[in-house]
């Protein structure tokens, strides 16, 4: 098991619909979406984004494109129109949450299933 | 067999007419279909129509008409699009202005309108229809006065009864992201209103389409830095067959890449529960679809299903929520992060010291956290060879947003060291709340009006 960075292994994007923030986290293969499902879970990207969202943050499974889908609540300062900060649509988010480490197992750290290899690996 | 041939020609007010022109020249398709509106976009165009009453829908469907009328009239395609904002009626007589402009004759445009429910508020609510925000539940403790504007999301069947009385430009109001897309699709392949699958197929590729570049390669975060010609990047087209299958690609000569994983993040983009997708014209569950690459920038898509309509349309209402005021100054290595951090202490002294009446302060540093907030990681300080403060700040009145601005140049002579530029100086915005209710779809779907006249 290695800890790595979601970067490396993870497509993601994210953006508003009024003070809420949907994100979705997309795995290459079958075998790294069944570690994202694991280790990716609701309570621990809640947890990372404090104190950023404020509401609940809820997931959804999306077997069909091997991706986690989340919604984050009471997440972006009131919504775009009203809110004071730069990323006012929650378009970062995405590249927020490719900062969370999972467990990923070594036979996984390869091209297949990686979006760049982290480094050392091969 | 018959097929459709649908391009997308913007994703948001402001994209570039260069995805559009290259549809219409290389893209084979029989419509092109824009997007223009967002939450945020109908309160720009509500202070735009504020200023001005002619105006309201979006100002760049001026330059779309200009360069893109003359491919109606010589290649027969179809333009369709919610440029109309909340005037739909003012979009059109741009539109015409600029077609009499261009000496072009002999071309339709239709308008439906219908979703503007601000004049009927009082009517809706004297009925007893709750106008519970339907996301938080709060109750609405706004009086009609309160509210700038109001707007219910129309599907694609008024646009669908355009297309049948001959429009060869669709311009709506506030309908929904994929109906411009939906719309044809039903209108040439004969789709039936309870056919949910196919509608839910139209809205899944619509979806895939509504945000232009973001579905071909732009916005990308997988292999961002091979993606070919970003530059130029092509625009998506859905190709339907009247036997349900349905391809997503892009213009020839176009950059960008139509790929599963450039389709995949669009494909979960703002929809909240990928198997309940609430439209106007279906309830779309996109859980069993199925991506296929059938070819180089063509992906297949498929098993898409479908649940009966709603018995609510979603409306919008926007009531004014303050100020934002703002100040931008920048410092230079060494310790720049320390001397910006100065000048937020100094900001917030004076704010108390003048007595400057704010109901929220936000402060961020640019090229260290403006973009992650407090998520953003420790830098090393003295490698940072600058940084920019930018300081933001919610208030009542426009003039307390202009005062704050006011605090910022002083900083170059009272301030730390080496001030590297000020920006953003009396930069006042209005803020705007935004209400989400439902309301029973006959009450709005019984007001629509459709209006098809001949330039």
């Amino acid at each position: 098991m290695a800890k790595v960075q979601l970067r490396y292994v993870a497509q993601a994007r994210s953006g508003d619909k009024g003070n809420t923030c949907d994100l979705g986290l997309f795995a290459k293969t079958k075998e790294m979406y069944e570690v994202f499902k694991r280790e990716v879970t609701a309570e621990k990207v809640k947890a990372h984004f404090e104190p950023l969202v404020e509401g609940e943050v809820s997931r959804y499974e999306v077997d069909n494109v091997y991706a986690l889908k989340f919604v984050l609540e009471d997440a972006l300062g009131g919504g775009a129109p009203s809110s004071l900060r730069t990323d006012n649509l929650g378009k970062s988010f995405g590249s927020n949450l490719l900062r969370l480490e999972i467990e990923v197992p070594d036979e996984l750290l390869t091209g297949e299933h990686c979006i760049k290899v982290p480094p050392g690996k091969t | 067999m018959k097929k459709v041939r649908v391009g997308a020609g913007q994703g948001f007010y402001g994209d570039t007419i260069y995805g559009a022109l290259n549809m219409a020249k290389f893209g084979n398709v029989q419509y092109i279909c824009f997007d223009c509106l967002a939450e945020l976009t109908m309160a720009i165009l509500q202070k735009d129509r504020q200023k001005d009453p002619s105006k309201g829908y979006t100002k760049d469907i001026t330059v779309t008409a200009k360069q893109l009328l003359p491919f109606v009239k010589e290649k027969g395609i179809k333009l369709i699009t919610n440029a109309g904002g909340i005037n739909p009626e003012g979009a059109r007589d741009e539109v015409v202005r600029i077609a009499k402009e261009l000496g072009i004759e002999g071309i339709k445009v239709g308008i439906a309108t219908g979703d503007n429910i601000y004049p009927i508020l009082d009517e809706l609510q004297a009925k007893g229809i709750s106008f519970a925000d339907y996301e938080t539940g709060e109750l609405f403790t706004k009086s009609k006065a309160d509210i700038l504007f109001a707007s219910a999301y129309l599907g694609a069947w008024p646009i669908v009864e355009c297309l049948k009385q001959g429009a060869d430009i669709v311009i709506t109001g506030r309908t929904t992201d994929t109906a411009q897309f939906l719309a044809p699709m039903i209108y040439e392949l004969d789709w039936a209103e309870d056919d949910w699958d196919k509608l839910a197929l139209g809205v899944l590729l619509g979806h895939l389409m509504e945000c232009s570049g973001q579905a071909t390669g732009g916005n990308f975060s997988g292999d961002w830095w091979n993606i070919p010609d970003m530059e130029n990047i092509g625009y998506p087209i859905a190709e339907v067959y009247e036997d349900g299958r349905a391809v997503i690609t892009k213009p020839d000569n176009t950059g960008g890449r139509v790929s599963i994983d450039t389709l995949k993040e669009q494909f979960l983009y703002e929809i909240h529960n990928p198997s309940h997708y609430v439209t106007p014209d279906v309830i779309a569950d996109f859980s069993a679809a199925r991506f296929e690459e059938i070819g180089k920038n063509r992906v297949q898509i498929s098993g898409v299903k479908g649940k009966p309509k709603p018995p609510t349309l979603k409306a919008i209402m926007g009531y004014p929520n303050g100020y934002m005021g703002a100040g931008m100054i920048g410092y230079s290595w060494p310790d720049a992060l320390k001397k910006a951090q100065k000048v937020d202490e100094i900001i917030r002294k004076q704010i108390e010291l003048y007595e400057l009446q704010v109901n929220d302060i936000h402060t961020e540093y640019i090229g260290y956290n403006s973009i992650h907030g407090p998520l953003a990681h420790p830098v090393d300080e003295d490698k940072l060879n600058e940084v920019y403060v930018r300081i933001a700040v919610h208030t009542n009145t426009k003039e307390e947003a202009v005062q704050f601005g006011r605090l910022f140049p002083p900083l170059a002579l009272n301030g730390p060291p080496f001030v590297g530029g000020l920006a953003n100086l009396y930069s006042v915005r209005q803020l705007l709340g935004l209400w989400s209710v439902l309301i029973p779809r006959d009450e709005i779907e019984s007001r629509v009006k459709i209006n098809v006249e001949e330039v």
